[in-house]
């Protein structure tokens, strides 16, 4: 039975550099590697996750809009272009603040961090605050809410069950992006305390990291969006809206 | 079997259950041998649970005309039976219990990557566990652990939405265990410890982890839609706006079908190691064995439609799933055919361990087989919805993964709790479960054949003397589980104390003490032999 | 630390590229080009997806295990997609026939 394994490695040790004494380092990790790596990988496997998640709600649409295309069209035309473009580059801007927060943190700038991570913030929250303060308010007062308050208008004919079908896609689909938008906030209200506190270094920005993996994930999922619910079927005219 | 590890006296030795007591240092435990006694606790009372809604439907099925409930009662006690052994027994099983408990151990780690993710996930099983019972309690879903819409969205009057609510919660516990594996293994294997050395159980749960990561959020979203629409009276499953019912299945089944493999893989992993250690043999063609976990999981994606051959969908997208699923069985035949070589020329014995495995290879490969009869469009229609399908299932789910579970239990119970259950016990309640288990569900596959439908709380007099066969059997396969759920608890007081590797076995959780300490290893092991490692058996002493 | 510190006018210029994608996916919609206003739009999408996940998420320095993951998540997706079309948009290939009584001869939701 001894044979099986050699007791001869202990436990190992990363002298010289920020390896195994450093104080972010959890006991069940060997190294600041393993741990970055593993924390990484994880993040990773979790955003394969959401594609998943946000994935089954694309597959539902795409059913949908190949069977349903002038309703889904006469459905994208009634949101304004000008928002959701808007809003595009806001989400691209806090992408870039928080690219430039994790760089902050690699090259020890403690201020820039702070000043990044809220800036991030500040970009998330204002898309919220086009989304819900404009946009949904909007849709609100022209009835085009399922559930709520959807009233067919005659202009649409027979497809207008499909376009109360199209806005169903897009409540629930920006809803979740909204509501991880939402997290994602709070995240960064977390990160911004403890990058406040010097808690981040080019040693250990881990938490950093992969919550900006996290933020960019939200990102790419509004890059879908956009297109897929704003820019069907092409705009003959300028702005749209209703 | 004598071990050259020397121990101290377990009385006086500190190990992962006495280093601490009090209910705080398990319930903030981060430990993952003490989180997967958590999760065994729980899965436990939810089996329980669930096998009480079984027994109520058997003893209701004695008579043609029902014995027990009313039709609307039998149709929430077999949806809360699916729901709960699916979502809270069958997919955490394996992977929470054993799988928490030995992936460490078996690759010389201290823990899992994320111990404190791990803890999370246990708390997020219990919350929606509550949910669960709380909407039994309440009156129940009457809606099959399936939800087909539209009756679930809009037409059942049942407690749609907390049970909802309770499975879309329980499915991110899925989740960040398979994160938790995923990362573990590839991250945390000792020096030394290659993909190939490693034990076919570490393979097994890696297969079902990715599972758990690409399929249980579609389930997830699923649930959510479902909810959405049952709120807000309309969404899109909703044919009022074009909404397509089916659309419903196909991403309900899209998780589903893999998650059936999330089910029996891990069981697949643990009987490898139990026929390799009690034929003290190395598993016969152990990378066909390790490909094939992969082969399973990746090709579970892609055969869910065999489940809506008769719902509408189209032929050709039926032509298709047909094809595929042929195919996913035959990564399971592999394995079948490996563990048969391993045993030919094995030094076999017959532990209760042992006694579950061969038990389950002849029973996995009955349900395997007729799975076959299932995925052939034209008998499929025929069969669909019938007591044929149950039996198949349950043939995989009871007499595969379940056994594998228990003897997984029993094999690596003594390092779990450093003691031993008491053997002859074990054999027989083995022998009565095979036997009642058997009794209970090889007469519903003749059922199903002559036309009984499933889900029915009433069924044609001609079909009575199955109906009670299958009853009779339940009743004996329920003494049959009690049995190990007495010895078990009994041996944690008066069971033999047990060494570090009572059966000889090979692997890395056998080189430390019964039961470990919380680090697992006082130093990291390195390996250097390959998995299953047993000297050859001298000639003229097989058998 | 693994990652690499990225220079900072690669990250802006990542910015401006998207930030130029955006306002070309905008203005290509306005443009009638029949069913391939989808196909542009997509792939645009696409593009901004690959510069966020290649610079931004530091993909293109990572390893190959994150780039499976990655792939992984998108293929899978694609898979759902692919498998639930093949049944959504071929089921009007075989007519149920009327025999099978009133309101049968179509098979599709309306």
């Amino acid at each position: 039975m001894a044979d099986l394994v050699a007791h001869g490695v202990a436990h190992r040790d990363e002298h010289g550099s920020a390896g195994a004494h450093s104080q972010n380092l959890r006991h069940h990790f060997d190294n600041m590697s393993q741990q970055f790596e593993a924390g990484n990988l994880g993040m990773w496997v979790f955003l394969a996750t959401e594609v998943l998640f946000f994935g089954g709600l694309f597959a539902s649409y795409t059913v949908y809009r190949a069977l349903y295309l002038p309703g889904f069209e006469i459905g994208s035309h009634l949101l304004d272009v000008r928002f959701g473009a808007a809003n595009t580059a806001v989400l691209i801007g806090s992408s870039l603040s928080m690219a430039l927060a994790i760089r902050a943190a690699q090259t020890g700038r403690r201020n820039a961090q702070v000043f990044l991570l809220v800036l991030t913030m500040i970009l998330g929250a204002a898309f919220l605050g086009i989304k819900f303060s404009f946009e949904w308010r909007n849709d609100y007062l022209e009835h085009l809410i399922p559930g709520v308050n959807f009233l067919y208008r005659p202009e649409w004919g027979a497809n207008a069950p499909h376009v109360q079908l199209f806005f169903c896609f897009y409540f629930i689909m920006t809803s979740l992006h909204a509501i991880h938008m939402i997290i994602g906030i709070g995240l960064l209200s977390v990160l911004t305390w403890m990058a406040a506190r010097g808690r981040f270094s080019p040693d250990y920005y881990t938490p950093l990291e992969v919550s900006g993996l996290y933020w960019h994930f939200v990102d790419i999922v509004w890059i879908f969006l956009f297109p897929l619910l704003y820019l069907i079927g092409g705009r003959y005219g300028i702005g749209g809206g209703h | 079997m004598s071990t050259a590890v020397t121990e101290i006296p377990q009385e006086s030795r500190v190990h992962y259950l006495n280093v601490s007591y009090g209910v705080k240092s398990w319930l903030l435990t981060v430990d993952h041998k003490r989180i997967a006694l958590l999760y065994l606790v729980s899965i436990t009372f939810m089996f329980l649970v669930g096998g009480v809604a079984a027994v109520l439907m058997r003893i209701h099925l004695i008579e043609p005309a029902g014995a027990l409930v009313q039709p609307e009662t039998y149709n929430k006690l077999f949806s809360a039976h699916g729901i709960i052994m699916v979502f809270f027994f069958l997919v955490p099983s394996i992977p929470a219990t054993l799988g928490n408990f030995l992936v460490p151990l078996m690759i010389g780690a201290k823990d899992l990557a994320f111990p404190k993710l791990n803890l999370l996930s246990w708390y997020i099983y219990i919350v929606g566990a509550l949910f669960t019972l709380y909407a039994v309690i309440s009156g129940g879903v009457d809606t099959g652990w399936t939800f087909y819409t539209p009756y679930s969205s809009t037409y059942s009057h049942s407690a749609v939405i907390p049970v909802a609510i309770g499975v879309f919660i329980t499915g991110f516990s899925s989740i960040l265990t398979g994160l938790n594996f995923i990362v573990t293994i590839h991250k945390m294997r000792a020096p030394g410890l290659t993909w190939f050395r490693l034990p076919l159980f570490i393979w097994s749960i890696y297969a079902t982890s990715v599972i758990f990561i690409l399929g249980t959020p579609v389930l997830a979203i699923t649930i959510f839609l479902l909810g959405v629409e049952r709120l807000f009276h309309v969404g899109i499953f909703d044919p009022a706006v074009g909404g397509d019912p089916l659309l419903f299945q196909h991403l309900f089944w899209f998780y589903s079908h893999p998650a059936v493999y999330i089910m029996i893989l891990p069981g697949m992993g643990v009987v490898s190691e139990l026929i390799a250690a009690f034929s003290r043999k190395r598993i016969y063609g152990y990378t066909m064995v390790a490909y094939s976990s992969f082969a399973i999981a990746i090709i579970s994606f892609l055969v869910w439609g065999h489940h809506m051959f008769v719902t509408g969908q189209s032929i050709y997208a039926g032509l298709i799933f047909s094809v595929l699923s042929f195919l996913v069985a035959i990564p399971s035949a592999i394995k079948v055919f490996n563990w048969t070589a391993t045993l030919y020329k094995g030094s076999i014995s017959y532990e209760a361990p042992m006694l579950y495995a061969l038990g389950f290879i002849g029973l996995f490969t009955m349900g395997g087989l007729t799975g076959l009869f299932l995925a052939a469009l034209a008998t499929d229609v025929h069969l669909s919805g019938t007591y044929f399908i149950v039996a198949h299932f349950h043939y995989i789910m009871v007499g595969g993964a379940v056994m594998a579970y228990m003897g997984g239990l029993h094999y690596w119970w003594p390092k779990i709790s450093g003691r031993m259950y008491p053997d002859m016990w074990a054999r027989v309640a083995a022998v009565i479960i095979f036997v009642g288990f058997n009794l209970t569900f090889f007469p519903q596959f003749m059922l199903g054949y002559l036309g009984m439908p499933r889900r029915y709380a009433v069924y044609p007099p001609e079909f009575q003397v199955f109906n009670v066969m299958s009853s009779a059997g339940a009743s004996i396969l329920g003494i049959g589980y009690l049995i190990p759920l007495v010895y078990f608890i009994w041996s944690m007081r008066y069971g033999p104390i047990a060494p570090a590797n009572p059966w000889g076995a090979k692997g890395l959780e056998w080189t430390v003490p019964s039961p470990p300490p919380t680090e697992n290893f006082e130093e990291t092991p390195v390996v250097t032999e390959e998995a299953y490692d047993y000297a050859p058996i001298p000639e003229g002493q097989h058998g | 630390m693994s990652s690499h510190v990225v220079p900072l006018k690669v990250y802006i210029g990542v910015f401006l590229a998207l930030l130029f994608l955006t306002g070309l996916t905008t203005w290509v919609a306005f443009i009638d080009l029949g069913s391939f206003n989808t196909v542009v739009a997509l792939a645009i999408a696409t593009v901004k997806m690959l510069l966020v996940i290649l610079f931004f998420m530091h993909v293109r320095s990572s390893s190959g295990l994150t780039r499976v993951v990655v792939a992984a998540g998108f293929f899978w997706l694609a898979l759902l997609i692919a498998f639930t079309l093949s049944d959504e948009l071929t089921r009007k290939w075989s007519p149920i026939p009327s025999s099978w009584g009133p309101g049968t001869s179509q098979s599709q939701p309306q």
